[in-house]
């Protein structure tokens, strides 16, 4: 199945070599990551999508902790999350073909946010399938795709879980509330 | 901690990077060191003399590493080595990963070359942390003097904190010849961060004590953990108290005390078939600092599938990791322990006791100790006589094979931290230098390695460190001509090709002459105990050269893959002896 961990990070060199080389050491491809700020400062945020058994996401969460740079992680499983990824891809446009692209571009809700005597760059956000989507459209149509650039998921659940976790780690207490990690209980659920 | 209080009270000073390693090493109570010295590490050699720490020379960094290593798990303080850049770290690596399979706290303090030249390919450059980071539980690379005091305390707590671990330390040259104010005090880290899965639910203990309350044949299953957390005296009360039988990890050995009544002895692979079979009989296993190793459970489908299990461990990521467990118990041993054994109330254990007792007569018959002499010497003689004449006081510090598995078997440890093994990486060539760890952190102490002839070979350099050191060690090579545990695979398992496993060896007494260490051959079983007499009274260190019967086995065996109680015993109905 495909596990989504969010992972805070501290922002400093060679973290994500770590994070990389537990997925690496376990043979598991990451599917996507993506790092960038957090509302902390010094901490990064990643989005590591990868595809495991389900038993092996509670062991890649523990492991993960045991990095002296990950500060926290959460599997995101099926919690309720919101996520997003952002596309953007350059199709071959000549003015006879470029009208036809808008309607899909309208359809898609994306936008147009380059436009060049030969190509025009499209910059969609959703889920997954809907970028998919377009691009399957984009290839049957006229236009051709000549480059597609994708940031990978960007998850973050409902409510307030994760900030709840984050405040406790850094409000300096030694252990994080009951009540903040209750998601993270370990053994049989 | 007398050094460590010296250096809190010392007023900050200004310090090469070089004084500031040592000082930083002084202040977190450190008074030995091994190491190699080399270009990129001179600067911190150059400072060392106005410090008041041993350095031992070793003649590879392999030894550096497993002597820190030998040094902390006979001592429990966090060993340290030192190496130089490139190949000198590079050679550091088997010993790193060594501790770190068996969570073993040293600090490896490496030199790099200059922060200007990192990346170049300069002359003995090499990505030091790069290769140790799967093998280490944390590296630092530090390219400035003032960082030097605050990366090597938080190496030493993290090699300590929770599941301790080796840490690697790589400064660079410019770093150690640069300037810094030192101050101890305001270099300690901020207090470890529990991992956040590191929780005891108290529901967890009630269903524990209830399942122990419950329970009509349970068995607890005691590993490394025992004697890292220093819970031997809560395994203890909790098997008294509850009338459990304990079986050990080979790690374990010595975290209870052989001569106990409860105690089994080893589980496992070559475990003694009736641990193997109460742990498959059994209905509740509390498994305690052990990790379900593929070496103690055989196939895992067919493990103890009768018995719940409780684990109490401090990694949350070894729970349900190879064994589906149902009632998880984080953290610490001894704290999960104590505060678990006021919910237990003492049980009868005695009808569950007998059913084992049963199980030990049949091999009391097939035991090799108890056949008659048959001129031969075997391997199993020589490690209960050594047991017999030391009274099971010394520290032992094998290396990898068949003698280790004997001397699990046949010397028998009252003590924690008494017997020093490989266990994890299984890394042959590390009993003489882990010895010379062990031998200079307890020098009050007796001190033998027991060895194979092909691991001696790996690392006999060390002798030379032994004499320069004017240690007293002796040494007992179990010389049977062959890599006899891959020997005894071949037999069982590849039809006696006997491929690339025997060995020609130097004459091992002759070698010992050469480096100044006196020695003896032996190989008859009558001479055992007056040869292991006239080493242990000879002053300086003393070899041993056992010549043992060159094709005898280790049983009983579980072979990988098989389940727990499908054991390959001694062949039965024959004698043994008789049979070459």
């Amino acid at each position: 199945m495909l596990h989504t961990f969010v992972a805070y990070v501290e922002d400093r060199p060679g973290v994500l070599t770590r994070v990389a080389s537990l997925f690496r050491r376990l043979n598991i491809n990451i599917h996507s990551l993506t790092v960038g700020h957090s509302e902390q400062a010094g901490l990064s945020r990643m989005t590591v999508v990868a595809d495991a058994s389900a038993e092996a996401g509670h062991r890649i969460q523990a492991s993960l902790y045991k990095l002296e740079n990950v500060v926290e992680v959460d599997d995101i499983a099926q919690a309720p999350s919101v996520t997003r990824e952002l596309a953007l891809i350059k199709v071959g446009a000549t003015p006879g073909t470029r009208s036809q692209i808008f309607e899909l571009v309208e359809v898609f809700r994306a936008r147009i946010v380059d436009l060049a005597p030969e190509s025009m760059i499209i910059e969609m956000t959703g889920v997954e399938s809907k970028i998919e989507g377009l691009i399957q459209v984009l290839n049957e149509g006229d236009g051709r795709i000549l480059e597609i650039c994708r940031s990978g998921k960007l998850t973050m659940r409902r409510g307030h879980h994760t900030s709840g976790v984050l405040t406790a780690m850094s409000s300096g207490a030694e252990e994080p509330s009951e009540e903040a990690l209750d998601a993270f209980a370990v053994g049989p659920q | 901690m007398g050094n460590e209080t010296q250096a809190q009270n010392q007023p900050p000073a200004r310090l090469t990077g070089a004084e500031i390693v040592w000082a930083t090493l002084v202040g977190e109570g450190v008074t030995d060191v091994f190491g190699y010295p080399g270009g990129a590490i001179l600067p911190v050699y150059d400072a060392l003399r106005k410090f008041p720490i041993h350095h031992t020379l070793v003649r590879h960094e392999q030894g550096a590493a497993h002597m820190a290593d030998g040094y902390s798990r006979a001592s429990g303080k966090v060993g340290v080595a030192i190496a130089t850049s490139g190949p000198g770290a590079t050679n550091l690596v088997t010993g790193i990963a060594t501790a770190m399979l068996d969570s073993i706290p040293i600090v490896c303090i490496t030199g790099n070359v200059s922060s200007k030249v990192l990346g170049s390919d300069a002359f003995q450059e090499v990505d030091i942390t790069g290769i140790t980071l799967p093998v280490t539980k944390h590296n630092i690379l530090v390219s400035r003097a003032e960082e030097i005091a605050p990366a090597i305390r938080l190496a030493f707590q993290i090699a300590r904190s929770a599941r301790p671990g080796p840490v690697l330390v790589d400064i660079t040259k410019d770093a150690q010849q640069a300037t810094a104010i030192f101050n101890f005090e305001a270099a300690k880290p901020p207090a470890h961060r529990t991992h956040p899965m590191r929780k005891l639910a108290e529901s967890g203990l009630a269903q524990a004590a209830e399942l122990i309350r419950n329970a009509k044949r349970p068995v607890i299953l005691a590993g490394h953990g025992v004697i890292e957390s220093g819970a031997e005296s809560q395994v203890r009360a909790l098997a008294e108290r509850t009338q459990t039988p304990v079986a050990l990890t080979l790690l374990g050995l010595g975290a209870f005390p052989a001569s106990h009544p409860l105690n089994l002895g080893m589980m496992g692979m070559h475990g003694e078939s009736w641990v193997n079979h109460a742990i498959q009989e059994a209905d509740l296993l509390v498994a305690c600092g052990m990790r379900f190793d593929d070496r103690v459970t055989g196939s895992v489908s067919t493990y103890a599938t009768k018995a719940k299990k409780i684990h109490i461990e401090v990694d949350p990521a070894e729970v349900n990791k190879i064994i589906k467990v149902d009632v998880p118990l984080i953290g610490d041993l001894r704290e999960v322990l104590e505060s678990l054994l006021p919910q237990v109330a003492s049980r009868d254990g005695s009808a569950w006791l007998k059913t084992i007792d049963g199980l030990k007569g049949d091999s009391a018959v097939r035991d090799i100790k108890n056949l008659p002499d048959s001129g031969h010497l075997y391997a199993a003689h020589v490690i209960h006589d050594i047991w017999r004449i030391t009274g099971g006081n010394a520290v032992i510090v094998t290396d990898v094979g068949q003698h280790q598995m004997w001397e699990a078997q046949y010397y028998h440890h009252e003590q924690p931290r008494s017997l020093i093994t490989s266990g994890g990486l299984g890394t042959m060539g590390f009993a003489l230098p882990a010895a010379i760890g062990a031998k200079t952190a307890c020098p009050e102490k007796e001190v033998w390695v027991i060895v194979g002839d092909g691991g001696f070979q790996m690392t006999a350099g060390e002798l030379a460190t032994i004499v320069q050191e004017g240690i007293k060690i002796n040494i007992a090579v179990i010389n049977n001509g062959y890599l006899g545990m891959v020997r005894q695979w071949q037999e069982f398992f590849y039809e006696k090709n006997y491929e690339s496993t025997p060995m020609v060896s130097p004459d091992f007494v002759k070698l010992a002459d050469a480096h100044g260490i006196a020695g003896l051959t032996v190989s008859t079983r009558g001479a055992v105990e007056e040869a292991v007499n006239t080493a242990r009274s000879t002053p300086g260190a003393f070899l041993l050269n056992f010549k043992v019967e060159k094709e005898d086995s280790v049983y009983p065996m579980v072979s990988a893959g098989s389940a727990l109680h499908e054991m390959i015993r001694r062949p039965g109905g024959k004698d043994p002896l008789e049979e070459s």
